[in-house]
């Protein structure tokens, strides 16, 4: 498969992970997505943010305490695993469960921003709409990423989006935060390291933005 | 995790912790508005069981069907098996209709390591004669967790008929493997023989061990499986080796009392007792399906292969 995506063309060399947000780049993302969120909801009532484990919690979190220095609401803040409505389980082997944790104030009614690191085919997105709906029905329903990679398989778009970053499918994106890896940072990692997922197999790459990371942080 | 769970002996420390972190989550499902997952959609589950049971095959049946498994249960009594059929010719023939799991209980101990010789599918033990039971020791771990806030460390004792119990068996292993010391009270005909060689205490004195305890666990005296007289009379069983409320005053405060069930209300427990605050006897039901989803999944959810 060739490269079709333009990166940055200098850094785009064969083999070699390529940093392309920073630290500093990565807070200042946060605070435009916050303020985008008090722009679109006209000052946060009635929103609850919940982060899509793992790294879309603390995700989740960094954008209800920009919120709250901005305007100082407090947004609720949970957090929501679809792994046990995803589409592929049995494509591959079995995963852990992660927590989901619901606000205190539930979700009928709310406007209820799901987030996450990265959106890719869109499936784990799918999966977590549906398993939103058991704990309750929404007004509404939006979703914040920090960077969409492209190769959707399914009609869905982000509301936020931190950073728009055109990839191959044999890539992958490893989102970096301080809460769970130590330090924060975005980096492209070549196919030859992305480890467990040879090309043309199957269902192209079955998971998106968890596999993303996950081959990436293995490898 | 391995393809079948037939024992807790052989069950590693992570992949009991995993059973235990899984049942977590899944019992914060019964708190979502619907309860039912999507996980298991078109797999099936049989419930195989050669022996009465009525909580342990409707619980399985509860946690197969929140998770959306179609179950088929399939009982000795008025089947091909009460005509003769054997054990093999009965897997055969679930095999045939395209069984995912079986969750086996048999008198019989081992049947369910040679059926999951002859199946292509998961197969879980429900309880084989009186050999193991390991999802009730997992239900029970994840109860003491709960109440307790873990499981390394606690000194758990384990009253009544061990020699006939395969909830003592499973939970002496899986206890010990968490990193708990088991201490086991009974009297010595209801002992067995083998016990030396099990990593746990041996007491004949209940009151000796009941301060020093933060779980007991009472078991019922299993007379189906009696075929000699193992102690007097019940009243001296009962006095000797019965909880009642002047035993428990004994137990520490925080200390829980826990029953497998059926509970024998009078005999190994009084009724104050068991209907007490520290007795964890419904939870242990309600922790059952959490358990029972939580085995399902991780032996039904992915491909089968591990990752």
């Amino acid at each position: 498969m060739a490269v079709s995506a333009a990166g940055d063309p200098a850094s785009r060399r064969p083999g070699v992970a390529r940093t392309v947000l920073s630290a500093d780049d990565i807070t200042r993302i946060v605070s435009r997505m916050a303020h985008q969120i008090l722009e679109k909801t006209s000052g946060g009532a009635g929103v609850a943010l919940l982060g899509i484990p793992t790294r879309g919690v603390p995700l989740a979190h960094r954008l209800a305490r920009r919120v709250h220095a901005v305007e100082g609401v407090e947004l609720p803040v949970g957090s929501l695993d679809p792994t046990m409505y995803r589409d592929d389980l049995r494509l591959r082997g079995v995963r852990p469960l992660e927590v989901t944790e619901i606000p205190d104030g539930g979700v009928d009614g709310q406007v209820v921003i799901l987030v996450d690191d990265v959106l890719y085919s869109g499936r784990t997105v799918r999966a977590a709409l549906d398993a939103l709906a058991a704990y309750g029905r929404p007004r509404a329903v939006q979703l914040a990423v920090l960077v969409d990679r492209g190769h959707r398989e399914l009609p869905i778009r982000a509301d936020y989006v931190g950073k728009n970053m055109p990839t191959s499918r044999r890539e992958s994106v490893a989102v970096r935060l301080r809460e769970i890896d130590g330090a924060d940072g975005v980096v492209i990692l070549p196919p030859a390291s992305a480890g467990d997922a040879p090309p043309n197999d199957g269902p192209p790459a079955d998971g998106d933005q968890v596999t993303g990371d996950e081959a990436g942080e293995r490898a | 995790m391995k393809r079948h769970l037939l024992s807790t002996e052989d069950l590693s420390r992570d992949d009991a912790l995993l059973v235990l972190d899984t049942a977590e989550r899944m019992a914060r499902v019964a708190e979502a508005s619907v309860r039912k997952l999507p996980t298991l959609r078109g797999r099936t589950v049989v419930n195989l069981f050669f022996e009465d049971s009525t909580r342990t095959r409707t619980s399985f049946e509860v946690a197969a069907k929140r998770l959306s498994a179609d179950v088929i249960n399939f009982s000795a009594r008025g089947s091909s098996v009460s005509k003769g059929e054997s054990l093999k010719d009965t897997a055969q023939t679930l095999e045939a209709m395209g069984a995912d799991a079986v969750v086996c209980r048999h008198s019989a101990s081992g049947a369910p390591h040679r059926l999951a010789t002859w199946v292509r599918g998961s197969v879980v033990n429900a309880g084989d004669g009186t050999h193991e039971h390991p999802t009730q020791a997992l239900l029970d771990a994840f109860t003491m967790r709960r109440r307790l806030g873990r499981v390394d460390g606690l000194a758990v004792t384990i009253v009544g008929d061990v020699l006939h119990s395969r909830v003592a068996r499973s939970n002496v292993w899986l206890l010990t493997t968490l990193g708990a010391s088991v201490t086991v009270v009974a009297p010595p005909t209801l002992l067995p023989l083998g016990v030396s060689s099990w990593p746990v205490e041996v007491s004949y004195d209940l009151d000796a061990v009941l301060p020093k305890s933060d779980v007991v666990m009472m078991l019922r005296v299993q007379r189906e499986r009696m075929s000699a007289a193992f102690f007097p009379t019940e009243r001296e069983y009962s006095r000797r080796y019965g909880l009642d409320v002047d035993r428990a005053a004994r137990l520490a405060d925080h200390a829980l009392v826990m029953h497998p069930g059926p509970m024998v209300r009078g005999m190994e427990i009084s009724s104050q007792v068991a209907d007490s605050a520290r007795s964890t006897v419904v939870e242990q039901v309600a922790n059952g399906v959490s358990v029972r989803m939580a085995v399902l999944y991780l032996l039904l959810g992915g491909s089968g292969e591990t990752t």
